[in-house]
């Protein structure tokens, strides 16, 4: 196991296991409003301070956690479960017309940053989480797509393959049962990276106003409220962009360090 | 490379196109007929008849489409619902702000990145590749907006050396504009740098065990005269392509940090349109938005032919 690895797994378990432990505790309720106490600075009984309603940040950020999580482990399922067959289905029938219209297709999706179809949806049914999933789930469908193509391509031209097909197999069975197996690694790291941009965007989405809306919390749009407070509490814009660095830099490192990992030429080129 | 130009620029034609189908016809399924929004619950049954003739929703879809394409062509995106004014007047206006400020995001970008992964392949494994890696690596997990809100807290409000949001114009002079749009574009660029940077240092790593390489060394080039002239040019067909695709990234990302500097640029415009469900401003922003992506990406392509003659016969 690399450094990476361990540093980025430790980091991203820490983020999952706050998520996870938001279900049945957090130090006070994430909504319960204290004016008295507002705008604390990190202390005792507030680890991480509270904000402008007197809302304990510490439970915010770590019901927070789930949001992204969820937008973000969506976003990638959507991408993987669309991209990857839509990505085989191209290579087995390399320089046909499908394989002409799903790349094509991929070209098209690909011109839409996944901020602009959030635009876009929103402008249809109104902001809200499901719109962020949608939106960034969408933008990873050429994403995958587009690698497991590559992959699978090279792979076709192995023998093991011409074997298979020797044995009568045909191709969607050699997609299914030689070629996913064998860049199952590749997907694996990718969809890592496509997690920690999927938690990004999720947070530019809902600073924009675009995403998850009240009272459900997210860690952007925490940052969209404290913007107007930034001179006199900092906090409250430290903490939260803080949450998405760590998260963000711990799965990136994670992404790293699993494909130094799992592909022993990679650790000897670097 | 004329026919390769040619053939390309057909599929930027048909891909432009097609866009322009998608983005219609998803804003065509939007609830609300923007005439009775515009005239709100009071107004008479012909009298929003009146206005939907007058805006030409009473004819087809096809119709619109096409009247909306052959606008856009002329430089007519139709009437703002919320405004009445035209809306590419709007949009230019707008675009004098996010355009420069995307421009200048990919000029900062492009300047820190590329000393810095030069300088981290030629000392690669060493403390000065560690810390660079280290510093991108860190970059890469920063959100933009949020790197914006400490620019803000640290240079504008604690050392007052630039204004916290706003935008001057650009009436009084290139200085004030580009001084009012320098922290937004370094809140875009940095992260954008890291992405670059590992880019450019991993192109330059693949290119350095290249047998043309130890060939140039051999003919007794040294080490960085032989990075200079022959490791860069090759090296720039990945770089190439990050940066066309990062220009999309800094025009759309130009949207979000406009918002935390108050720019009146094309995220204010689209923000504003979606809560006044201002479609036809909506419709439009997207289209010059993926108008700009697919036209980039047409015009990396054409670079990479320029830069590898080898690309020319492939496609």
């Amino acid at each position: 196991m690399t450094r990476n690895l361990i540093l980025g797994t430790g980091l991203s378990s820490l983020v999952v296991l706050a998520a996870l432990v938001s279900f049945i505790w957090t130090p006070f309720d994430h909504t319960a409003m204290d004016i008295p106490a507002k705008l604390q600075q990190p202390n005792g009984t507030h680890w991480l301070g509270t904000d402008h309603f007197g809302r304990d940040i510490f439970s915010m950020i770590m019901v927070g956690a789930r949001t992204s999580i969820a937008v973000a482990l969506v976003a990638v399922g959507i991408g993987m479960g669309l991209g990857v067959p839509l990505g085989l289905a191209a290579a087995a029938n390399k320089g046909s017309w499908l394989d002409e219209i799903i790349m094509r297709g991929n070209d098209l999706v690909f011109a839409f940053p996944s901020l602009v179809i959030a635009i876009l949806i929103t402008a249809i049914f109104g902001a809200g989480a499901i719109n962020a999933i949608a939106a960034i789930g969408i933008f990873n469908i050429p994403v995958f797509a587009r690698i497991t193509r590559g992959a699978a391509l090279s792979l076709w031209e192995r023998e093991f393959i011409l074997a298979a097909r020797v044995a009568g197999k045909g191709a969607a069975r050699i997609s299914g049962e030689h070629i996913l197996p064998n860049i199952a690694n590749l997907l694996i790291v990718q969809g890592t990276i496509q997690f920690s941009l999927g938690i990004l965007a999720e947070a530019g989405l809902s600073y924009v106003g675009l995403g998850a809306q009240p009272p459900t919390p997210s860690w952007g749009r925490m940052l969209a409220d404290a913007q107007t407070m930034v001179s006199f509490a900092p906090h409250l814009a430290l903490i939260p962009g803080s949450a998405i660095v760590i998260t963000v830099l711990g799965l990136n490192l994670m992404g790293d360090g699993l494909r130094d990992w799992l592909d022993p030429k990679l650790r000897l080129a670097r | 490379m004329l026919r390769y130009a040619l053939k390309r620029g057909f599929s930027l034609i048909i891909s432009l196109a097609v866009a322009s189908l998608v983005i219609f016809f998803v804003i065509e399924i939007a609830p609300g007929d923007p005439a009775s929004f515009m005239l709100g619950i009071n107004a008479e049954p012909d009298t929003v008849a009146a206005l939907r003739a007058e805006l030409g929703l009473d004819q087809g879809k096809l119709q619109r489409y096409l009247a909306w394409v052959g606008g856009m062509l002329q430089g007519d995106f139709g009437m703002s619902y919320t405004y009445r004014t035209p809306v590419a007047g709007m949009i230019a206006d707008r675009m004098w702000v996010s355009l420069p400020l995307a421009l200048y995001a990919l000029a900062l970008s492009t300047l820190i990145a590329f000393p810095a992964g030069i300088y981290a392949a030629a000392r690669r494994g060493k403390a000065g590749d560690m810390a660079v890696m280290g510093a991108t690596q860190l970059g890469v997990a920063v959100p933009n907006f949020w790197f914006a809100m400490i620019l803000v807290l640290v240079f504008a409000i604690n050392l007052r050396w630039f204004g916290a949001g706003g935008f001057a114009g650009w009436d009084d002079g290139l200085g004030t504009a580009l001084h009012s749009l320098t922290l937004p574009a370094i809140a875009l660029a940095l992260p954008q740098a890291a992405i670059l940077a590992r880019v450019m240092r991993s192109a330059l790593l693949d290119i350095l065990g290249e047998d043309f390489m130890r060939t140039a060394r051999a003919k007794g080039l040294t080490r960085r005269q032989a990075l200079w002239r022959h490791g860069l040019r090759n090296a720039m067909i990945p770089v190439l392509t990050i940066i066309g695709l990062q220009f999309s990234f800094l025009l759309a990302g130009a949207i979000i940090i406009e918002q935390v500097f108050f720019l009146p640029g094309l995220g204010r415009l689209v923000f504003q349109a979606i809560s006044s469900r201002d479609l036809i401003v909506v419709e439009s922003v997207v289209m010059i938005l993926v108008f700009a992506v697919i036209t980039v990406n047409f015009l990396v392509d054409l670079a990479y032919a320029l830069v590898d003659p080898r690309l020319r016969s492939r496609t």
